[in-house]
């Protein structure tokens, strides 16, 4: 999974529904771990800014 | 000074983990709290909307963070009708970012120490029992050591995982969330509205809350599992060029609230979860700061009475669970399956529901009597509500 930066406005709603764990957030920063991720798609579905597209 | 050793250390100064950390030191323990950003409070992602007899136990009322009163809620169903309803006690719009630094100054006074800009990294585990908290303050990597952790992180609920407790939410049990704070708007401060329906917003509402005659916080929730294909952002775009073509955007934010039942576990040996972190939110409003101070309320307690007895087990610390289900936990459960009934109310439903509320003089206006007038024109609504109750095995106080 991908963060498109300029839309991601660091909320955490990803970080709820990821299964395992695979989303860190900073005050700055939410970063992905794809060696983790499992393509699920649930932090796509549900970021309300569209900020999350598939691709590493 | 910071010391490298407390009693208790409590990760998040939003209202739940401030709360926590408030009646903690009142009772004697001593107290760290953490929060990442530069302030309580910011970015505040909140409609801001409590009732009076909500926040007033925890904090006197203080002009300095109400924007506004409300005395009446009106609510709009699909087709355009309104319903109108005095609130059972005035409701305050607040000012998130000052109130929420209140919650912290009040928990400093009884003794708690706050540091911002201190991002907790992970729980520091000795022979897999916690001992305190690993994070970073000003580009360097600290220690603390303490019995007990209290995790009140909001909606991401990463610690909690840290500690071993599955905090994931389901689809369905996160609403995705776009709000506007407008401006140049035309309103009566004193009135927030509730905009329902499948066109308007599936799986939740666009609510209005007025933070002066001029200004309002105007945003939408809308069920996670419905927004793959249309955003949050667009049902809410729609909604505003109708409403409020001419508005100016002040303010944009994004969020997540969690709808769920509070977590099957919210304590372990030497730590406990709070508020949205435990997701501690009513399922059917989405309304979470003053369940959290609630929760933060009893946990600190509970936490106090731990430093005191020396007893940080688990089986000590749930405690906390009991006097929580007691208290919210059970009802949060029966709405959280009345929530689900809600996911799958078509138009005509919504339009009923409003037509009901039309027939209760506003001024008596209760879920009660609400529920009343809804038995008497749809019978199939008290079959579902019956099975909410049935499901939960409980009953609503
Ligand atoms: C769009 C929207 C509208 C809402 N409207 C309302 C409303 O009108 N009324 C209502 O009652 N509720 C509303 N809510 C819900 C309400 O905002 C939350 O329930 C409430 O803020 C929860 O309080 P909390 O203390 O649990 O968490 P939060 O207020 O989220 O506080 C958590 C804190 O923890 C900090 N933190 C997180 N991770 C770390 C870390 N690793 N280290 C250090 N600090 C960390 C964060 O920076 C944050 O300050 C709304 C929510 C949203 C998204
Ligand atoms: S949900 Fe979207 S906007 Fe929010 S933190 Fe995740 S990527 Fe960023
Ligand atoms: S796709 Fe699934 S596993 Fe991967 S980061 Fe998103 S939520 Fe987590």
């Amino acid at each position: 999974m991908k963060i498109i930066y300029e839309l991601c406005d660091i909320c955490g709603t990803c970080v709820a529904v990821c299964p395992v764990d695979a989303i860190t957030v900073s005050e700055f920063k939410v970063e992905i771990d794809n060696d983790i991720c499992t393509d699920c798609l649930n932090c796509l579905k549900v970021c309300p800014a569209k900020a999350i597209e598939e691709g590493e | 000074m910071v010391k490298d050793r407390y009693d208790i250390v409590v990760i998040g100064a939003g209202p739940a983990g401030s709360v926590a950390a408030r009646y903690a030191a009142e009772n004697g323990a001593s107290v760290l709290m953490l929060e990442r950003d530069r302030e309580p409070g910011i970015p505040v992602r909140c409609a801001e909307g409590v009732s009076h007899n909500g926040i007033a136990p925890f904090i006197d009322i203080d002009k300095r963070w109400i924007a506004s009163q409300i005395d009446i809620a009106k609510l709009t169903s699909p087709n355009g009708e309104s319903a109108f309803m005095y609130n059972n006690g005035v409701g305050y719009v607040l000012e998130r970012r000052i109130f929420d630094t209140a919650l912290c100054e009040l928990a400093a006074k009884h003794g708690a120490r706050l540091i911002t800009k201190a991002d907790a990294l992970d729980l520091i585990k000795e022979n897999d029992k916690i001992t305190g908290v690993k994070y970073r303050y000003m580009g360097e990597t600290r220690e603390v050591k303490c019995d007990i952790v209290i995790a009140a992180d909001g909606t991401e609920s990463r610690v909690g995982r840290w500690a071993g407790i599955n905090t994931t939410v389901a689809l369905r049990d996160i609403d995705t969330c776009v709000q506007y704070t407008l401006a140049g708007l035309d309103l009566k401060k004193e009135i927030c509205e509730f905009y329902f329906g499948n066109e308007v917003s599936p799986g939740g509402y666009v609510w209005i809350f007025p933070k002066s005659d001029s200004t309002a916080n105007v945003g939408i929730g809308i069920a996670g599992h419905l927004s793959h294909e249309k955003g949050p952002k667009e049902y809410l775009d729609k909604f505003v060029a109708r409403r409020f073509p001419d508005a100016t955007i002040t303010y944009t934010m994004y969020g997540g609230v969690p709808t769920a039942a509070t977590l099957k576990e919210i304590v372990k040996d030497n730590f406990m979860i709070v508020g949205d972190a435990a997701r501690q939110v009513n399922p059917i409003t989405g309304g979470g700061i003053v369940q959290g101070m609630i929760a933060g309320r009893i946990a600190g307690k509970v936490a106090a009475e731990a430093v005191k007895k020396g007893k940080f087990d688990a089986k000590f610390l749930k405690k906390y669970r009991k006097e929580w289900d007691k208290t919210l936990g059970n009802t949060q459960k029966v709405m959280h399956s009345m929530k689900e009934k809600f996911l799958f109310m078509t138009d005509e439903r919504f339009n009923n529901l409003v037509g009901y509320c039309q027939k209760i003089p506003s001024d008596k206006f209760s879920l009660k009597a609400l529920f009343t007038e809804a038995v008497k024109g749809d019978p199939k609504l008290m079959l579902d509500v019956a099975k909410s109750f049935v499901v939960s095995k409980i009953k609503l106080k």
